[in-house]
């Protein structure tokens, strides 16, 4: 557990997940781009044709957007949360830095995100968005997303081993965030009185963001731009600090 | 230089049920908590560059929480653990493979896992593919691996990352005979590079060959150590001779 190659292990690790999770499968590493375009054509022809919904213009876009945020936010933290438990061998039989596990889940999902927001530009700029300079911004706040599920998943995937509810919770908290990630509906939908609790919702951050930035090339409010790093990197310290006291009994509790 | 010092170590594991809100429950019903399990109570010895232990006892004695102890997998309720220099547990056959990768997919994993760096897992690919013999199969998926096959690959890494403490559990009985011989020779030789070798194993001959000590224990207490020759006599004996300490 002293080592110094964390930098080959992580590697190894992603290419792993990353491996294992289409293989064997013919159509790939497709499924990254196919699952939220069908997302994203039902959710538009519901919010489009069932609900008129004409508040939004490309409707496809703002969906895709938070689709895609919400998405990697839920797939990984719910995968990162079990990796512990998952990997079991591991924690038992080699020795290891073992905060990388969560980790590398986070980045091996991280990679589909990736992808997914490539899809994401596609569309846009098919849609007749214009590249500006806030899209420099765009890698930061995406960055930042990734450092906060690192330590969501650094806090979960340590309790899990404690207590296997854990995961439960993790997934009924995704559904929840669902609803209350700006996904179908945009800011502007939200009543006021609600939208100070939106705030310290950093998914919602991001995905408000991103939208400022694509569909309306406007720099993303200031506040948001403060609290967003504040908020990820100390839950990244506070993930790296629990998991640290945590990891110690881990062996015997798996 | 490596060393491994145990001093007065136990390990207790907690019986008591993990759900919160039943145990809750059934200790102000006034039932009592479980006792724990004592895994090691009071082991003591002391191991340094070169010299090899053998750790007998029957199963559930102890003797892999005792491995587990030495490669730092988990911690002791009291007593201290020392241990200088780097550790290789080959605690399982297979541990850390992943059955849908192939050989050599395995085997660059693996070998990050044990602390080897990018450049030297590239220098000792080759080495570590010749020794375990697997030849075209290295680019097979493992799931179509045989056991000795598995175990050849992941013993061939384990010799090949160069720790300076081996710890075997229990893996070797596996392998065909010819590979055990080489592997035998293989971890003489690194006895006599001044690397430190604990073994478990069920087979006393190979014990005797590997070990010069040997520790007995049951239900985690100390009933012998000294010789690996007259603890494994003893051992299969089944008692204590009057005259040993």
């Amino acid at each position: 557990m002293r080592r110094k190659n964390y930098g080959f292990v992580l590697r190894n690790l992603i290419s792993r997940d990353f491996k294992i999770r289409y293989r064997n499968m013919s159509l790939g590493v497709f499924w990254s781009l196919l699952n939220p375009l069908v997302m994203m054509a039902v959710l538009t022809f519901v919010f489009t044709r069932i609900f008129p919904n004409v508040a939004v213009k490309n409707f496809h876009i703002s969906i895709l957007s938070g689709l895609v945020i919400f998405n990697f936010f839920s797939l990984s933290w719910q995968s990162a949360t079990v990796s512990i438990y998952g990997n079991s061998g591991l924690i038992k039989r080699v020795p290891l830095a073992r905060e990388l596990l969560p980790v590398a889940t986070v980045l091996a999902n991280s990679l589909h995100f990736l992808i997914q927001i490539g899809l994401l530009v596609f569309l846009a700029l098919l849609a007749g968005y214009a590249v500006n300079a806030y899209w420099l911004l765009l890698p930061v706040i995406f960055a930042l997303e990734i450092v906060f599920v690192c330590g969501l998943a650094l806090v979960t995937s340590a309790l899990d081993v404690y207590f296997r509810d854990v995961r439960y919770v993790v997934e009924s908290a995704n559904t929840v965030l669902f609803w209350l990630v700006p996904i179908f509906y945009s800011f502007a939908m939200i009543p006021p009185e609600y939208r100070s609790v939106y705030q310290y919702n950093p998914v919602a951050a991001v995905v408000l963001a991103c939208r400022a930035i694509i569909m309306e090339g406007r720099m993303p409010p200031e506040s948001l731009l403060v609290k967003l790093p504040v908020v990820s990197v100390s839950f990244l310290a506070l993930g790296f600090l629990l998991f640290r006291r945590l990891q110690r009994k881990f062996a015997d509790y798996l | 230089m490596p060393f491994v010092r145990f001093y007065h170590v136990s390990k207790v594991y907690s019986r008591q049920s993990r759900q919160f809100f039943w145990r809750f429950f059934v200790e102000t019903m006034g039932r009592k908590p479980r006792e724990p399990i004592r895994a090691l109570n009071d082991v003591t010895f002391e191991l340094g560059a070169g010299e090899s232990l053998a750790v007998i006892g029957h199963n559930g004695a102890g003797k892999s929480t005792l491995l587990s102890l030495v490669a730092g997998l988990t911690t002791p309720e009291s007593g201290l653990v020392e241990v200088e220099g780097r550790v290789m547990a080959l605690l399982e056959l297979g541990s850390g493979f992943h059955y849908d990768m192939t050989g050599a997919e395995n085997l660059r994993l693996n070998a990050a896992l044990c602390g080897l760096t990018k450049k030297q897992t590239e220098e000792r690919y080759q080495q570590i593919v010749d020794f375990s013999e697997l030849r075209s199969f290295i680019n097979e998926p493992l799931r179509t691996y045989s056991m000795g096959m598995i175990l050849r690959l992941g013993f061939s890494i384990a010799v090949h990352v160069e720790a300076d403490i081996l710890l075997l559990d229990e893996v070797l009985v596996v392998g065909d005979q010819d590979f055990q011989q080489k592997c035998l020779t293989r971890i003489l030789r690194m006895k006599q590079e001044g690397k430190i070798l604990m073994c478990v194993s069920h087979a006393p001959d190979m014990l005797r060959m590997l070990c010069e000590r040997a520790l007995w224990i049951e239900s985690g207490a100390v009933i012998m150590q000294g010789a690996a020759g007259d603890v494994i006599d003893a051992y299969r004996a089944g008692s204590v001779p009057v005259n040993a300490s």
